[in-house]
């Protein structure tokens, strides 16, 4: 039974990535890339990791996906103004790389043999670790107690990191030309 | 409730790291590129929870995790910030159109 769901789980998480992969239009990767993020949530459910899944999808799939879809509305460029009574999907498209032959094959060629460089390796890898006994449990109450003694510096560092951050790229994306009131004093 | 062979979770974090990979070096708009980071962030995800399993006391993999979504997060909106001035600059995002220092 757990088996099956993390079969398909995986299953939803390489279909997701790769539909991200081979899709030719921005709109599309975005919804796929939810795909894979729902799917890597559920493998994190099943590695017992309860906190981080439900983080996984508040902060990615509430937050960074919601970023992306709005930076792909905003920077479209429709090729002719559109009428609202259309029915035909919005096309963003993402073309691949123009160029010589070499620079389609390139990217596949060193994907795939690093897939296979670390298919091999860990195949052939013996780590002891992984023969010890793990059983499933909430890890809510460890994770708090983490953030709260052994990692409370990294915490309030990658507050103040987030914060920074944001605060940078509100910045960064205001328009320039439009000038605040209080400005001008 | 019986777990899973960890071995699979590594399986499936190399495959998503590769793909991401592939989306880096293969699509032509900026944001798509954005996307191959993320897939690749999420493939480092799976195998710090893969290993931290074996670590229910003091969950290490679990904690760095967090902070990589975090750092994700604040990477994210500046690139995508970054992209917007880009866009209004160039009018275009598609990384190939980007060949001019100055414009």
């Amino acid at each position: 039974m757990v088996q099956l769901a993390f079969y398909a789980f995986a299953a939803l998480t390489l279909i997701g990535a790769f539909a991200v992969l081979f899709t030719r239009n921005v709109l599309y990767a975005a919804f796929f890339l939810l795909l894979t993020l729902l799917g890597t949530a559920g493998l994190f459910v099943l590695a017992s990791a309860d906190f981080l899944a439900i983080a996984q999808i508040m902060i990615y799939v509430g937050g960074v996906l919601v970023l992306v879809i709005f930076g792909v509305m905003l920077t479209h460029k429709p090729e002719r103004p559109t009428d609202a009574s259309s029915q035909t999907p919005n096309r963003i498209a993402s073309l691949n790389r123009v160029g010589t032959s070499l620079s389609r094959v390139l990217p596949v060629l060193v994907a795939g043999g690093l897939f296979m460089a670390l298919y091999t390796l860990l195949r052939r890898a013996h780590f002891s670790l992984l023969s010890r006994p793990i059983g499933w449990e909430s890890t809510i109450r460890t994770v708090g107690k983490q953030l709260m003694t052994e990692y409370v510096v990294p915490f309030e560092i990658v507050g103040i990191l987030l914060l920074a951050a944001l605060v940078g790229a509100t910045y960064l994306a205001a328009s320039p030309t439009k000038s605040s009131p209080h400005a001008a004093r | 409730m019986q777990p899973v062979d960890s071995h699979l979770f590594l399986i499936v974090g190399a495959a998503l790291f590769s793909i991401g990979l592939a989306v880096v070096l293969f699509k032509r708009h900026a944001i798509v590129v954005l996307m191959g980071i993320e897939l690749m962030l999420n493939a480092v995800n799976i195998n710090l929870v893969a290993f931290s399993q074996y670590d229910p006391d003091r969950l290490q993999g679990q904690m760095l995790a967090l902070f990589v979504m975090v750092v994700a997060a604040a990477e994210s909106a500046v690139a995508l910030a970054i992209v917007l001035q880009v866009y209004r600059h160039f009018k275009t995002a598609q990384l190939d159109e980007l060949n001019e220092l100055k414009q």
